[in-house]
């Protein structure tokens, strides 16, 4: 590939251009498939101001909780604040606004931001608060909801293996709301376990091009929190 | 007499058919997996992006990256496939998961189901509740007849702020087995020992036999 490299040597010197204000996707499941370095460096930065738009904004105090806990972050679009007390406390205080999403419609309004569409019709909420505002069309007899597509300025997100051309492969269920974020945010930073060379990652066993990634660096250490370890007990 | 909460579960479990691609709720419809007839194989969604959810891993299994939409860990059995968020509710509302066994605070008798907040208390989101249930193929929704107040949750009309509308298809409770029927419920099954008074007592809308 011709042209700037991709690769940087840490979150730091990944995570350029943070500004108070920011609108940012953040990837994964609740604490699973999270950027935790990236989400370390806007706390050390202490940008504040932030838009936060991801599935849950942290939990149990962890994750992007830790920018909660901050006061960096005066809005969050998400689908579930349940187990997440830092936001619980702040949308109940009022200093945090919350946009509560279906989750089938907040991943879809992120998909639709990045895949260029102007919006799309769910079934999901017709009938609900969810739908309260918005316009709703009858189409083949049935009744839809019309969601507008979300973007944002930046979107840090968790891969298992990227090359340096960006393109990643993510693992397991730490995939989820990562590779979407990932293409609806003007930068885009990637967090991976495994930096490989060009050509390592085969090209049927890339999850997302690199076309989306402006940003990639590699770190070993994760700490991978489990919020609800649940085991069927030792290996018989 | 009536069912208890594992007798719930066991009707349920008998709602579904082999081969059917499921998804189950967060709580007792969860355990819905541990009571499947041993000739029924189906196939286990995760809304977080797994198909082909296994069992709660052995001790020296879990893995944090391979969770349930209850953040619990999990495991993913052979055959099993792992996708984003937008595929997985594509999955939903395209209308290919079968059945969703969700756990539900109110139905009324046209189908609309109610599972999400009650108003005045601390909202936990709605997640993946709303996709599910206007999505899914069929929907069963497992509750309790009535409150812990005494206030039946099978109703003519919703008092709390609906999920989805007239989309129930069953209701198991700890009385028996219900179909919305529109101005009505009918009554598909009894648990033993439960007569019709205690059945009409019960519930906030007409009910057939």
């Amino acid at each position: 590939m011709i042209g700037k490299t991709k690769v940087r040597a840490n979150a730091q010197e990944a995570m350029v251009g943070l500004r108070d204000g920011m609108r940012m996707m953040a990837g994964g499941f609740g604490l699973s498939g999270n950027a935790e370095h990236c989400i370390a460096e806007i706390a050390r930065r202490r940008v504040t101001d932030l838009t936060v738009i991801s599935n849950n904004c942290g939990n149990q105090g962890q994750g992007l909780a830790v920018l909660l806990k901050n006061r960096q972050i005066r809005r969050v679009v998400c689908s579930f604040v349940g187990g997440n007390p830092d936001l619980a406390e702040q949308y109940a205080a009022g200093t945090v606004e919350v946009e509560l999403n279906p989750q089938g419609t907040l991943a879809e309004r992120i998909r639709a931001g990045g895949a260029g569409l102007g919006g799309f019709y769910t079934p999901t909420g017709v009938g609900t608060v969810v739908a309260e505002g918005k316009e709703v069309r009858e189409l083949d007899g049935r009744r839809y909801v019309l969601e507008t597509p979300l973007r944002a300025d930046y979107a840090i997100v968790r891969a298992a293996v990227g090359d340096v051309d960006g393109n990643l492969r993510f693992f397991r269920t730490a995939r989820s709301f990562n590779p979407l974020c990932a293409m609806a945010a003007e930068v885009t930073v990637a967090e991976v376990d495994r930096l490989v060379g060009r050509g390592e990652l085969d090209p049927d066993d890339v999850h997302l091009p690199g076309i989306f990634v402006d940003h990639i660096f590699e770190a070993r250490e994760h700490a991978n929190v489990i919020e609800h370890r649940t085991t069927r007990g030792p290996k018989p | 007499m009536s069912w208890s909460k594992d007798d719930m579960v066991r009707r349920a479990a008998a709602e579904l058919e082999d081969g059917q691609y499921v998804n189950l709720g967060i709580g007792m419809p969860t355990e819905v997996a541990n009571h499947l007839p041993a000739d029924v194989r189906v196939v286990l969604h995760s809304e977080n992006g797994l198909l082909g959810m296994g069992p709660f891993p052995y001790d020296d299994e879990v893995d944090p990256q391979i969770i349930n939409a209850g953040k619990q860990t999990v495991t993913v059995l052979p055959g099993g496939s792992v996708f984003d968020s937008a595929l997985s509710f594509a999955m939903i509302r395209g209308g290919h998961i079968d059945v969703a066994v969700l756990g539900g605070l109110e139905v009324a008798c046209n189908g609309d189901l109610a599972n999400w907040t009650v108003p005045g208390k601390m909202t936990t989101g709605m997640g993946g509740a709303m996709d599910l249930a206007a999505g899914a193929r069929r929907v069963i929704v497992l509750q309790t007849h009535v409150a812990k107040d005494g206030k039946p949750k099978l109703v003519a009309r919703l008092t709390l702020p609906p999920t989805a509308l007239g989309c129930t298809a069953r209701v198991i409770t700890d009385l028996g087995v219900f179909d919305p029927a529109g101005d009505h419920f009918v009554c598909v099954e009894r648990a033993p020992g439960v007569d019709e008074g205690q059945v009409r007592t019960g519930t906030g809308a007409n009910v057939t036999f």
